[in-house]
């Protein structure tokens, strides 16, 4: 177990670099590139937003080992936190991305403190429990949330650096900027990967009895890891909302958090880069399919259960274990 | 004022029968087989859509007794898939309930189409019991009758038979049933068709209650996980009474501030959570 661990982790330096400048490189020039396959710069944005929510979610199913489906919660509560901000505080992108980034990452913190006791299924059943409590609030509360039909009635705002001014109110701009957050919370987040906290996260994944008699408090490690992946998710939350100029309660609702999950496993859960992949085979069959029938639902939901069945390692998964075979 | 009282305490009690008869099942199936079944709600609306087929048929009482029988058996064969992910992370089980949720659902509304339908009702059950009680119609009583049977015959299944006692020790410790000699994967399957029973049953009774529609089963999930959860994890006592009491707070508060009544739930569960992070009846260690 510890010989496959250490070979996964140490590859040749050429091997390691070479995927992820390819990475960096499609998403650079996807704006070019996704016209002419038929596609629009709002989906590549679709997938660096869901891409960042579900690398944000692996930090603790991949990375930690604990199971949460109730991430659409921290997610939505960016989202409407970005929008509520600008529609009812000050119409400044900035300060709207840090009120959803806090109040999705501070929701989670808290609730944090109550599921962490719980492991396996419970764990599960507990967090999808404590995010539909804000699918309901914003569900019931009309005034203030816009109810059913959705947040409506804000738009991005120009962000202003001293004298320059940085106009992301265009679609392939804003895309940039989506990128350039979305780096700067890949970077962290590797960071925090590599980092001891990272590889305890992993000894706790690995074993859990053996990390607790290593004097390892699990709980606290587990609850910190719960809460950062809650702000990372957050994040991608708020970009959600600058990205439609749109807050639904679709967005804080438990089959989102299932999309998530799916995402993180189809891309290959146990790798950095796996969520990505997975969310950008997710966004652009979803997109595929339900452009083609009004029957998407079964097709999303064949592929749930295909997945499971036969590809539970994830297409990154697969290729790490046939490269090292 | 005592009308109004009873009322809702009335609806609550109804209200708290299906999220019982749905939470047991639920709990059943957890408590064994490790699995949470997000498709639950569908089987719900597969045994009302089978009754809604079955009734020009047999009539109603008929479909009563065949449909959650029907559901069980297509909950055998579905349980014949999650066999491939028993040994496997809880992630999985959870994507495949939760794809075969969307694909229970998506076929029910190609099936039986979008719009809500009825089921024809024998007249004795339309009535009201007294005009000063019109809001109790014998359809209710007759439907609490039903739950309430349901749930003793579930609890005395458990408790007096060789098959409820395999079960209930399962629960506790599988790997020993086994080593035991257990047939375990005929105990999970069987186990897995008791929980699709149940959810069938409550299904044919939602009928004359919340009507046919596709989703129908999709509003009473949520409050049946909340039911496990405030009653606690491996506890059947406690999904009863968890049950009932979310559906009673539910429905007080939908006569005092009908904004919060689904919210209230929720705090509901919060406060127990903070008072007593196993449930209210729940056993510590359980399923962690």
């Amino acid at each position: 177990m510890t010989a496959t661990v250490i070979t996964a982790e140490r590859q040749p330096a050429q091997r390691r670099w070479l995927p992820r400048a390819g990475i960096w490189l499609a998403l650079l020039t996807a704006p070019l590139w996704l016209p002419l396959l038929g596609g629009y710069t709002a989906l590549a944005g679709k997938v660096l937003v869901f891409g960042l929510a579900a690398m944000g979610l692996n930090l603790l199913l991949g990375f930690t080992g604990v199971l949460s489906f109730g991430h659409a919660a921290y997610f939505g509560l960016g989202a409407y936190g970005a929008g509520l901000m600008l529609k009812y505080v000050v119409p400044s992108t900035p300060l709207a991305m840090l009120a959803g980034t806090l109040l999705g990452g501070l929701a989670g913190t808290l609730f944090g403190v109550l599921i962490v006791r719980r492991r396996g299924v419970y764990f599960a059943m507990c967090t999808i429990a404590f995010g539909q409590i804000f699918y309901y609030i914003a569900y019931s509360w009309n005034e203030f949330t816009g109810g059913f039909d959705g947040l409506r009635g804000f738009h991005r705002e120009p962000i202003g650096f001293g004298a320059l001014t940085l106009d992301i109110t265009d679609g392939t701009r804003f895309y940039y900027f989506s990128l350039v957050v979305f780096a700067a919370a890949a970077a962290l987040m590797g960071l925090l990967i590599d980092s001891p906290f990272g590889r305890t996260l992993r000894a706790i994944r690995e074993n859990e009895r053996r990390a607790r008699f290593l004097g390892i408090p699990v709980e606290r490690h587990i609850w910190l890891s719960f809460s950062i992946s809650c702000f990372f998710t957050a994040l991608a939350g708020t970009l959600y909302a600058l990205l439609n100029n749109f807050a639904d309660p679709l967005a804080l609702h438990y089959s989102l958090s299932g999309y998530f999950v799916i995402m993180a496993v189809m891309g290959g859960m146990r790798s950095f880069w796996g969520p990505l992949l997975g969310a950008a085979m997710f966004v652009v069959v979803q997109d595929y399919i339900s452009s083609m029938t009004v029957n998407w639902m079964s097709f999303v939901g064949l592929m749930f259960m295909l997945v499971v069945l036969f590809f539970p390692r994830g297409l990154l998964g697969m290729l790490r274990r046939r490269g090292s075979a | 004022m005592i009308q109004l009282i009873l009322f809702n305490v009335t609806n609550g009690l109804m209200i708290g029968a299906f999220y019982v008869l749905m939470a047991l099942g639920l709990s059943l199936i957890l408590n064994l087989s490790n699995v949470i079944n997000f498709a639950h709600g569908n089987f719900l609306a597969l045994g009302a859509y089978m009754a809604f087929m079955l009734t020009p048929v047999v009539g109603f009482w008929g479909a009563l007794l065949i449909s959650p029988v029907l559901t069980a058996l297509v909950g055998v064969l579905v349980e014949l898939l999650m066999r491939f992910v028993y040994r496997r992370d809880p992630v999985y089980s959870l994507l495949l309930t939760f794809g075969l949720a969307f694909v229970m659902q998506d076929a029910a509304r190609w099936w039986w189409g979008p719009n809500p339908l009825q089921i024809d009702m024998p007249e004795v059950l339309k009535a009201p019991l007294s005009p000063d009680f019109f809001f109790i119609t014998w359809y209710r009583v007759f439907m609490v009758t039903i739950v309430v049977a349901t749930v003793i015959g579930v609890f005395a299944f458990l408790r007096y038979t060789r098959l409820g006692l395999r079960i209930r020790a399962g629960t506790l410790d599988l790997d020993t049933v086994s080593a035991l000699g257990v047939n375990v994967r005929l105990l999970r399957t069987l186990n897995f068709a008791v929980g699709c029973l149940l959810a069938g049953l409550s299904g044919v009774l939602a009928t004359g209650q919340i009507g046919l529609n596709p989703n129908m089963g999709d509003d009473l999930l949520m409050p049946s996980f909340i039911a496990i959860i405030v009653g606690g994890v491996g506890s059947l006592t406690g999904t009863l009474f968890g049950g009932l009491l979310i559906g009673v707070a539910a429905a007080v508060t939908a006569a005092i501030y009908p904004a919060a009544s689904e919210v209230v739930i929720f705090i509901l569960m919060l406060l127990v959570l903070l008072i007593r992070p196993r449930g209210l009846m729940g056993e510590e260690g359980m399923l962690s």
